[in-house]
């Protein structure tokens, strides 16, 4: 005697994003704490010390907040006019950052005021840097050039005009102190060595730039501007090694995670992207406004967004410690020893084995289908959750009804109540491509059914009303999705190469050596 | 043209066994059922085929026991004889010929018949008188009553009882119908035992137990309704303490006699029960149901054995070889393909490809296997199942099964739901040992190539199957599919085009087409062959095409209904149909001249057919045996027969074997067994027929002294049995008998 087969409950796949190791590292964070700034928040650097706060340059103010603190422990507000650039020395000790009208202050980041000014540059400097010995600090500004400035004596070393537009985009090499990297509006990204005093490599980025970031092992290097993030290969020569185009608006921003060197990109278009290591995106966060600048802390504990309205929004790194205090609070059940208790017991060889026969355990709407009440087997699987978590079960149950022949015996004589739970479940489905066929079955048979009991119900009519609506704007839909595939058909028609004619003309070649062989 | 005699169709194995109901010996270890022009005995507690009774020229039509004689069994056939056996053995005691087939195929008579005592094996049995000339067709509307004094039949809404000591037929008839729309016409009958009551089924599942009906009048009967279907088959237990019904939903109802209501149920049997019988102790019941199938079930209700035949009511798959097991594939009971191993005659295992709960109710449209194919490892199954031939919209889903080399079984490892937008009608695997990619062609005028492949974006190692490729050619429908011998090519044909693709770069490289007709079958020719490629088309033609030259090499006018590749040689065969009957040709496409040809194979089209690799090659010389050296050709008739063609030289072997395998003791030959199994055969002739010569011989040839001397002495006989045999053991025979023969003499005196 075979037993009861249970219903086969259809398990399509997941179209779309695919769940691997990286969307699950990203996946990990908190919901974002937003913090409030005076304006567009243009640059976030974090310390590379211990405590890792971390420097938000907004407006006239930089603020320096604590990993945790979404108050500034400190902040610096003697600007003129608007502050750019803040960024931290190597030690974490120092800050520096240029300023709309030009000049470029240097703090000590215990102190308020600050300890040096370096005066020179005629327009407004957007970025600044200290170089990887600490002693000497560049910056870049509008008015083409870029200046590097002795910290101790506050002495102007050199100055270069290369580019010929602002320059908005600095990176010092962390392994040479005498090379840095700059990228301007001029669509260039050039590499300069202070020993020579001039540029050593010039790649053509073919949009302004916005930022550029080198690897930590220098040999590639980031650079974002339009839509495009271009990845270059410094050893070669500086060889575009890819150009990932995954925004649809300028890319402002781009950093490296600490944990495997993930590039991270921030755009305009209010995504941050997450590439992994063959640079396909693995995960995207979704912020609220344009993004301006963005940080990753080191450990990727702190995930730092500055937008355009102001706000700067910080995420933090979901640890299993919260989650453990979470589960302790809530009242555990009984432990796995229960469970398995007696069932993993091994007889010994010369042990008589009684064998009891596994038990067949059934859901409850197969149990009904088994003793065939197909009502209460439609009601079950219509039961508000199953309907709403699980839709693939209720139209699994609605499928085998209908294989069964019965479906039309399980919708008829329903009241008002019961019907309504059907529309409903057909309102919301019967667009979904893995459900529709069934569920207009399920629609024509209601309508079969109660055609003639319709008026008494204004509930029922009204849902039919918009079941109606539905149905007809997704015609449409597909109607001038058809459209849209018969236009492509054209356009590949046209554009596929004529392969007969290629062939008819290699014949007569094909044969000239056979005859000359002859 | 080379006419053959040699070679000639016979039918094979997969007769049905659920003709007739089966029947339990006395003792509940044997199983007795019909099987084609055969008795087949099986034994009960191991579901193993023992032995059949040959003898019969024609379908067996009933068998039971000899009343007076447990041991022996009636049978009777379409030939128009009537045979005793003894079924242990195998042995046939008497023929009753003479019993006159009347050629009305209409009208059907009861008859009794006379069996004249005599010790001639032939007889003719002529004393006959008819008891009624119009009964049912269907021989379970007949049944013996009470110790045999009377006989109960019915036809329609009549039920007449006819008694034998009075001669008399009192009949009892129904309303067609009642206002609650009943309908009263019968289905079967079974008579109580010990009681006289009658209970019979109804159309509409009524079971109706009459009582007192020696008085015509005053008749009385009660009903009782469970079954909501025909009632197909009535059993009494043989205390006439239950009554057994089964029907078409296939679940065993044991009605408790005289209590009314109170039933049980034995659910999921299989296909719909046809008939119950019981062993006369009442400790087993055997049903045997409509998918082949012969279910053994102990008092207790439980299924204590299952013996399969081979399922081939409705055969919608083609007919394929398992390359592992070598068994025949086909579909068999619904939703499941069967794997039946021909040279054993054995039904292997089911593989439930469905996985769906079957409803047992008549007219309901259920999921049926329509196509399936092996890789040529067969580590991959391909099974494409339907639903909703009648109604618009079709469902239907490709699986694909891999082979676990754990369990031993096919393991579903990939379900497409919508794999095209319209039914699939050919598929293939391609036949190269690397890679395995399947090409499914459907009506929505596409192709379709499935990999099994690495997902590139998530890295990991995946077994799943996916789409490759998607080929279509002006929007005709596709008709066939099929792979060269090497996997380098691909034909599709489209309507009356046949397209060459590359597998490997998925170019199309010719096309070939021959105007009239659809090309209705394909296929690459094999080994030193493989250049040709053959198509038939609609139009009574068959083609082969030169694929080094793309040109047509040769066409004949045939209409040929199947053509079928041998895969081990370069051989084809191809069925033809004409004028009401079907010729075999087969040839290779190298030659246009046939190898063989047999005219009139059968009277009906034949569309599948199967090469069936053999065990060990014949090595036969004969020009026109020869290609059916390495394999043999099984095809299947419209009238689902599964015949197939033997030489002679086979069945010289054949008959050779059947002779080494007479001894049948199905006793294992321990030392024990030796000296008093065969004592107690000595016994028994002793008691028989006095033959002083022999008795001791069996005994002197057989038990050696040191067979008894090694043997522990707690499994010895008596010292009394042992003592004559041992001395004897030591005397020189000097009897000149041989061995062999002194076994035919034994069941000789017996009889």
């Amino acid at each position: 005697m075979a037993s009861f087969k249970p219903t086969k409950v259809q398990f399509l796949p997941k179209l779309g994003e695919k769940v691997t190791e990286d969307t699950l590292y990203w996946k990990n964070y908190k919901s974002p704490v937003q913090i409030k700034e005076f304006g567009a928040v243009t640059k976030i650097d974090f310390s590379p010390l211990a405590p890792h706060n971390y420097a938000v340059t907004a407006s006239t103010r930089i603020h320096v907040y604590g990993l945790h603190s979404q108050e500034p422990i400190r902040s610096f507000t003697r600007f003129r006019d608007t502050a750019y650039g803040g960024s931290f020395r190597g030690d974490g000790k120092l800050l520096v950052a240029g300023s709309e009208e030009g000049l470029i202050r240097l703090f000590d980041i215990s102190g308020r005021v600050a300890l040096r000014q370096f005066t020179g540059h005629s327009k407004a400097v957007h970025v600044t840097s200290f170089l990887s010995d600490g002693f000497r600090v560049v910056s870049g500004s509008d008015d083409l050039t870029f200046r590097v400035w002795d910290v101790p004596s506050a002495v102007e070393l050199s100055s270069i005009t290369e580019h010929t537009d602002y320059i908005r985009a600095l990176a010092p090499s962390k392994l040479n102190p005498d090379l840095f990297v700059t990228g301007s509006y001029d669509h260039t990204v050039k590499v300069f060595d202070m020993r020579s005093g001039s540029s050593v490599m010039t790649m053509q980025h073919g949009h302004p730039v916005e930022c550029v970031l080198l690897y930590p092992s220098e040999a590639l290097l980031v650079s974002t501007g339009g839509r495009y993030v271009k990845i270059w290969d410094l050893l070669k020569g500086g060889q575009e090694l890819v150009s990932l185009k995954n925004h649809h608006k300028t890319v402002t921003c781009a950093c490296l995670s600490s944990v495997g060197n993930k590039l991270l990109t921030g755009s305009l278009d209010r995504h941050v992207k997450v590439y992994n290591s063959s640079y396909k995106v693995v995960h995207n966060f979704d912020c609220d406004a344009s993004i301006l600048s963005m940080a990753v802390a080191p450990d990727d504990e702190v995930v730092a967004v500055g937008m355009t309205n102001g706000v700067l929004s910080v995420r933090h790194r979901k640890h299993k410690k919260d989650k453990e205090t979470l589960t302790s609070r809530r009242r555990r059940g009984p432990s796995y020893r229960v469970f398995v208790k007696g069932k993993n017991f091994v007889p010994r060889q010369d042990d008589f084995l009684v064998s009891k026969p596994v038990k067949q355990y059934l859901r409850k709407y197969d149990k009904q289908l088994k003793s065939f009440e197909v009502s209460k087997a439609l009601d079950t699987a219509l039961q508000t959750w199953t309907r709403t978590s699980k839709p693939e079960v209720t139209v699994a149950v609605i499928i085998e009804l209908n294989r069964r022949g019965t479906l039309k015996n399980a919708l008829a004589g329903r009241n008002e109540e019961s019907l309504t739970k059907i529309l409903n479940f057909l309102l919301k489905h019967i667009f979904d491509p893995r459900f529709s066929r069934p569920l207009l079955t399920v629609g024509d048979i209601v309508l079969d059914l109660y055609r003639q009991v319709l008026h008494q119900s204004p509930v029922v009519e009204r849902q039919l009303q918009r079941l109606m609506e539905v149905l007809g704007r997704e015609a449409e839909l597909q109607q001038e999705l058809l459209q849209v595939l018969g236009i492509l058909d054209t356009l590949f028609a046209s554009l596929t190469p004529r392969k007969e004619v290629a062939a008819l003309a290699a014949l007569p070649v094909d044969q000239g050596p056979q005859l000359q062989a002859a | 043209m080379v006419e053959t005699s040699d070679i000639r169709v016979v039918r094979c194995g997969g007769s049905k066994v659920n003709l007739t109901p089966p029947i339990i010996s006395s003792d509940s270890r044997f199983v007795l059922c019909t099987s084609g022009d055969l008795v087949k005995v099986y034994s009960t507690r191991t579901e193993e085929w023992l032995h059949s009774l040959q003898g019969h020229t024609n379908q067996v039509t009933g068998i039971t026991l000899n009343p007076a004689n447990h041991l022996q069994v009636y049978s009777c056939s379409v030939d128009g004889t009537v045979k005793l056996w003894d079924f242990i053995d195998g042995i046939l005691i008497k023929v009753h010929s003479g019993l006159c087939v009347s050629a009305c195929p209409e009208c059907f008579q009861l008859v009794s018949v006379h069996l004249p005592k005599s010790a001639e094996q032939e007889v003719e049995a002529k004393e006959m008188s008819a008891v009624s000339s119009h009964i049912s067709k269907n021989p379970s509307c007949t049944a013996f009553g009470r110790g045999g004094e009377y006989i109960a039949f019915a036809r329609h809404l009549q039920l007449n009882v006819y008694f034998f000591r009075k001669q008399k037929t009192y009949s009892f008839s129904l309303k067609a119908t009642d206002k609650k729309g009943a309908k009263n016409a019968f289905t079967c009958i079974a008579c109580h035992p010990t009681d006289d009551c009658i209970a019979t089924g109804h159309e509409d599942g009524k079971i109706r137990l009459w009582r007192n009906f020696i008085h015509k009048k005053e008749y009385t009967y009660s009903t009782q309704h469970w079954h909501h279907n025909a009632v197909n088959t009535l059993c009494f237990t043989p205390e006439g303490t239950h009554l057994l019904s089964g029907g078409i939903e296939s679940v065993l109802v044991q009605w408790q006699y005289g209590a009314g209501n109170r039933k049980e149920f034995l659910p999921r049997l299989g296909g719909s029960i046809l008939h119950i019988s019981a062993s006369s102790d009442g400790q087993l019941f055997c049903t045997s149901h409509s998918d082949n199938k012969i279910t053994v079930i102990e008092s207790s209700f439980k299924v204590c054995g299952v013996i399969q035949g081979l399922v081939k009511d409705a055969v919608l798959t083609d007919l394929m070889i398992d390359p592992r097991s070598k068994a025949l594939v086909l579909n068999g009971k619904p939703g499941h393909l069967q794997f039946y191993s021909l040279l054993r005659d054995k039904h292997l295992y089911n593989l439930d490809i469905v996985q769906q709960e079957y409803i047992y109710e008549a007219g309901l449209d259920q999921f049926e296997v329509v196509k399936a194919a092996f890789d040529i490892k067969g580590s991959w199954l391909a099974t494409v199942e339907e639903r909703g031939k009648k109604s618009s919209d079709l469902e239907f889903f490709l699986k694909l099964w891999a082979f676990d080399e754990r369990t031993q079984s096919f393991v579903l490892n990939t379900t497409i739901t919508a794999a095209h937008t319209d039914r699939i009608i050919s598929m293939c695997f391609s036949s190269s040992e690397e890679t395995t990619m399947l090409v499914t062609a459907a009506e929505d005028s596409q192709f379709k190539a499935w990999c099994q492949g690495a997902d590139a974006d998530t890295q990991q190692d995946q077994n799943f199957w996916s789409c490759d490729f998607v080929g279509s050619y002006h929007k005709l429908n596709p008709t066939n599919c099929s792979f060269s011998a090497d996997s380098s090519l691909l034909a599709v044909s489209f309507q009356e085009v046949i397209t060459i693709w590359s597998p490997d770069t998925w170019e199309m490289l010719t096309t070939l087409c021959q105007p009239p007709g659809v090309i209705r079958d394909l296929c690459f020719g094999r080994l030193s062959c493989s250049k040709y490629l053959l198509g038939t088309t609609t139009k009574n033609l068959l083609c082969c095409w030169n694929l080094l030259t793309c040109e047509l090499e040769w066409s004949t006018s045939v209409d040929v209904s199947k053509l079928q590749p041998d895969p081990f040689s370069e051989n084809v065969a191809a069925f033809s149909y004409q004028s009401k009957h079907t010729d075999l040709f087969v040839f290779k496409p190298s030659e246009p001249r046939p190898l063989f040809t047999n005219k009139n194979v059968c009277s009906e089209k034949v569309h599948r057919a199967v090469f069936v690799p053999r065990e060990e090659p014949l090595n036969s010389c004969d020009e026109s045996t020869q290609w059916l050296n390495r394999s043999q050709l099984y095809f299947l008739t419209q009238n689902m027969d599964l015949l197939t063609f033997s030489t002679a030289t086979e069945e010289d072997r054949m008959l050779s074997s059947s002779k080494q395998l007479v001894i049948d003791d199905s006793v294992a030959v321990t030392p024990f067994y030796l000296l008093l199994g065969k004592h107690r055969q000595q016994q028994q002739k002793l008691n028989t027929q006095s033959h002083p010569h022999n008795m001791a011989l069996p005994l002197l040839l057989r038990v050696p002294g040191g067979g008894l001397l090694h043997t522990p002495a707690h499994v010895l006989p008596a010292a009394s049995v042992l003592c004559s045999m041992f001395v004897n053991s030591f005397l020189i025979s000097n009897t000149g008998v041989q061995q062999d023969p002194l076994r035919y003499f034994v069941h000789i005196w017996l009889t």
